[in-house]
């Protein structure tokens, strides 16, 4: 089998379109998963037994059923929902099930690691916040947090490389990431190795470069 | 809310042969289980061996291992398992292509890929949880099995694997409980597991809601139970007096 790779060259603009379609829906997935994670670490942390339980339950819930099948719920079940609540009945679209599928799956994984940040300040720290006068709300936004997260940089970094794989799974409901682009594309030039392959060193190249950035990165933040 | 829910479905004949809904699901369950087991004693026992060679001294076996590592954990599985099912049949001598694509039926050929993709995916995981065991050892170990005569091969037969296999237990019940969700992209080459079959019984029924339940559902027992499982396998060979050990 020979490999022919000069039809790849041609087919860049549309390429980069599906690779557009993946960072946007992998910024919009690990803005909205880091602010819900950090909820949800902030209601499991809490004195209230209830919300603490909430928290616990919806992490081990979603940490035990497979991405996939999320992706397939929110794709049947948010547009029939939305539908319902909107009474509006046009198509919500792949995207936003998408979106919601990962920023929902996501923020368990997300809240694990703010948790375990938070945990790792002193308790000194939250002590001399309260004893300034702060409130807790203060006490997190201005002290706790800016110290969890920063020591958290580089663990929420590569938690997102592995979301930035897991994207390709959008390819369950059709939506056209870089991946689903580049099978569609190597299909219609009857190249679909070649397509296939290269679609596979972009994803390693970029997931290969961000490590080794956090991995630097890692050595600089530690203490 | 006007949805008609209905959790009777699972009884209710598909139309297709002489099959209930609930047929469908235990095969899904059957194929998810095979798929996660086999590629599993992939993982393990390559995942095993890379780990070992990353500890190794010298240059070329850790370069090896190290490099295996990065290749699979930096694309996405996705690609591939897309790789080992469309691609590598077309590379392999025209005989085993033969067979691969018309000597087994297209079930044992997406079961055949989503093994070996697996296992081999999980592998790297497996080989850095091994090599982190092995690293957690006090040095002692190692050179205290060398003094008493023990070759390397010896060392990390008798000395140093027992106590890092034991000490990993619950990484390596993470990577355990992740090969069965992954196996779930099997559904994604045709294969005809769990999730696939949620999908058909949403289709031919149109009870949406209550295929993807009980799908949600069975996920979350057999995490829960292989769970319970692995922290039992964990307090049975658990060294006294080491990693919170009791005694």
């Amino acid at each position: 089998m020979a490999l022919d790779f000069s039809q790849i060259i041609p087919a860049l603009p549309g390429l980069a379109d599906g690779m557009v379609l993946t960072l946007k829906l992998l910024v919009m997935a690990v803005g909205g998963g880091v602010v819900l994670g950090t909820l949800l670490a902030l209601a499991r942390l809490s004195d209230n037994l209830l919300l603490s339980r909430l928290a616990k339950w919806y992490v081990n819930y979603f940490r035990s059923i497979p991405l996939l099948l999320v992706i397939s719920w929110f794709y049947l079940v948010v547009p029939m929902v939305l539908s319902w609540i909107t009474g509006d009945l046009t198509p919500v679209g792949a995207f936003t099930s998408c979106l919601v599928a990962f920023v929902m799956f996501e923020a368990a994984y997300f809240s694990e690691i703010v948790r375990a940040g938070i945990q790792s300040i002193s308790r000194g720290q939250i002590n001399a916040a309260y004893a300034l006068g702060m409130s807790y709300g203060h006490a997190m936004r201005l002290v706790i947090l800016p110290q969890a997260f920063r020591k958290m940089m580089p663990l929420l970094l590569q938690q997102s490389i592995i979301l930035f794989q897991d994207t390709s799974l959008v390819y369950a409901v059709g939506l056209m990431d870089f991946l689903n682009t580049a099978r569609s594309k190597g299909d219609v030039v009857g190249l679909p190795h070649e397509f296939l392959l290269f679609a596979g060193a972009v994803y390693f190249v970029i997931s290969f470069g961000a490590s080794q950035w956090v991995k630097r990165l890692q050595k600089r933040f530690a203490v | 809310m006007n949805y008609h829910w209905d959790w009777g479905i699972f009884f209710k004949s598909t139309g297709v042969g002489s099959e209930i809904y609930l047929n469908w699901f235990v095969s899904g369950l059957g194929w998810t289980i095979a798929v996660a087991l086999a590629g599993w004693a992939i993982a393990l026992l390559l995942g095993s061996v890379l780990g070992v060679m990353r500890t190794l001294p010298g240059k070329l076996l850790p370069t090896i291992a190290t490099t295996y590592v990065e290749l699979f954990r930096n694309v996405p599985l996705l690609v591939q398992l897309f790789i080992w099912y469309f691609l590598v049949p077309d590379l392999l001598p025209t005989p085993l292509e033969m067979w691969f694509k018309q000597g087994i039926s297209p079930a044992a050929s997406a079961y055949l890929s989503v093994v070996v993709c697996l296992g081999l995916f999980t592998a790297a995981r497996v080989c850095e949880q091994v090599r982190t065991g092995i690293q957690a050892l006090p040095r002692g170990q190692n050179n205290a099995a060398l003094a008493m005569g023990f070759s390397t091969a010896q060392a990390y037969r008798f000395v140093l694997l027992p106590q890092a296999f034991r000490i990993i237990i619950p990484p390596l019940t993470s990577e355990f409980l992740n090969i069965f969700k992954n196996s779930s992209v099997a559904s994604l080459i045709g294969l005809m597991e769990l999730l696939a079959q949620t999908k058909q019984t949403a289709e031919f029924s149109a009870n949406i809601f209550e295929a993807f339940t009980l799908a949600t559902l069975i996920y979350f027992v057999l995490n829960m139970s292989l769970m319970g499982f692995m922290a039992w396998v964990e307090k049975r060979v658990r060294i006294p007096g080491m990693m919170g050990g009791s005694k």
